[in-house]
């Protein structure tokens, strides 16, 4: 019987509690946070995209990525580094996001509808873990996208100081950016509750290298289950707190934010998990890692800010269900997540490392 | 002396593994630049019977391994 590692079970709960808190507050349904979700938003509030149903400078994603700053100074672990692979890993990020925003959700936020009764997410689950199993097979067979080196203090910051201040803008300046009035991209928090929400979220998240994709990654490959603990806190908890506050809504149909082309939602996943694998881990913890210093994160993160644009400027993105419309991935989308593997294949085949004897 | 500093996770443990895997070593020291890494290493190695010691090195930390 492996002993449960309290602190990791601790902050996955208080995601899980945080994701319901901040539903409750205004978020949309099952989106208290989404990192593939919120990014896009921030891509359309910068108009990079013109969806306009998808437009918010959502302050969640400030407030992760300031949580993990502050919490790795506290720390004295803070450390500016970069150099392992950027350009690699923009492309990879790119691509984690097509494949999340064809299921219409990052891991996280797969957790969160399964928490609130959505069986599309489980077939999501499954091909998120079968994509990571497919990265382990390359991290055994040697893949890395080598080493990063100590950098400046100031280049580790660049992400956190370009959000706060795009933040700080849409706040004092609002009609410099898009924001949706219809959508979920209108259903919001009220900013500063949901900023102080994530800073303490990223805070917890840094400190115990809280990984939606770690837990099966290492599951799998050292039978560490430390980080699983905390991926099935978040679905515990957001599960209580959604029979509690009655939205809990078992079943495929009728899902907020949701379809059900589960082929194309399982594949989308299974991109996910395996370039979650070869960046190291989940989008959430890209935006940790960017936080404390990490530049190659960062780099990720604005491939992922990319790819959400790219997603809505060539109609990628999966399509919720309606009453009118059955929505899903269309050929557009399902080309782009074929391509996508086609893509994490290549980066896979030709980040290999021949080992040595 | 196996140096895993820049590498991000799991790729320490997949290194430190390979290298246990491949020469069974009595001893062994590691050099960190992360300290979620040393826990993780340091969590794996103990498993095998391994007792560790850590040595602060400037902004790194050596991770000695003795069987």
């Amino acid at each position: 019987m492996k002993k449960i590692n309290w602190p990791i079970v601790l902050a996955g709960g208080l995601v899980g509690l945080a994701a319901v808190v901040l539903t409750a507050l205004g978020n949309p349904a099952n989106m208290g946070f989404c990192i593939a979700c919120f990014l896009r938003d921030i891509a359309g509030a910068t108009k990079m995209h013109s969806a306009a149903v998808v437009q918010y400078f959502r302050p969640e994603i400030v407030g992760l990525v300031l949580g993990a700053f502050i919490m790795s100074v506290a720390s004295k672990e803070y450390r500016a580094k970069a150099g392992s692979s950027p350009a690699t890993r923009f492309v990879l990020g790119a691509f984690v996001m097509i494949g999340a925003l064809a299921f219409l959700g990052c891991p996280l936020r797969m957790m969160l509808r399964l928490a609130g009764g959505d069986l599309n997410a489980l077939i999501a689950l499954f091909g998120f873990a079968a994509g990571i199993a497919v990265g382990v097979v390359c991290l055994n067979k040697g893949f890395s996208l080598k080493r990063a080196y100590d950098v400046g203090k100031a280049e580790g910051s660049v992400l956190l100081v370009v959000l706060t201040g795009l933040f700080i803008l849409s706040l004092a300046v609002p009609a410099l950016f898009a924001f949706s009035e219809k959508g979920p991209g209108s259903m919001r928090a009220p900013a500063l509750v949901a900023l102080l929400i994530a800073v303490v979220v990223g805070a917890a998240a840094y400190k115990t290298r809280l990984c939606m994709a770690g837990g099966i990654r290492d599951g799998i490959m050292f039978k560490d289950f430390r980080l699983l603990f905390g991926f099935v806190a978040v679905f515990a908890i957001a599960l209580i707190g959604n029979i509690v506050l009655g939205k809990f809504k078992l079943g495929f149909a009728g899902q907020p934010v949701a379809h059900s082309d589960h082929v194309w939602s399982f594949l989308g996943m299974a991109l996910v998990g395996w370039g979650s694998v070869l960046l190291g881990g989940c989008p959430l913890r890209q935006l940790i890692l960017a936080g404390a210093g990490n530049g190659d994160s960062a780099v990720a993160v604005l491939g992922m800010i990319v790819g959400a644009a790219f997603s809505h400027n060539f109609g990628l993105a999966g399509a919720a269900a309606s009453a009118d419309a059955a929505g899903g991935v269309g050929p557009k989308g399902r080309v782009a997540i074929i391509i996508g593997f086609i893509v994490f294949a290549v980066i896979s085949a030709m980040n290999i490392q021949k080992q040595e004897d | 002396m196996v140096d895993v500093r820049g590498l991000l996770c799991p790729m320490p443990l997949v290194t430190v593994r390979k290298e246990i895997e491949k020469k069974n070593p009595d001893t062994l020291e590691v050099l960190f630049d992360e300290p979620g890494a040393l826990d993780n290493v340091t969590r794996f190695v103990t498993g095998l019977g391994y007792k560790t010691e850590v040595v602060k090195c400037g902004p790194d930390f050596k991770l000695v391994m003795k069987k």
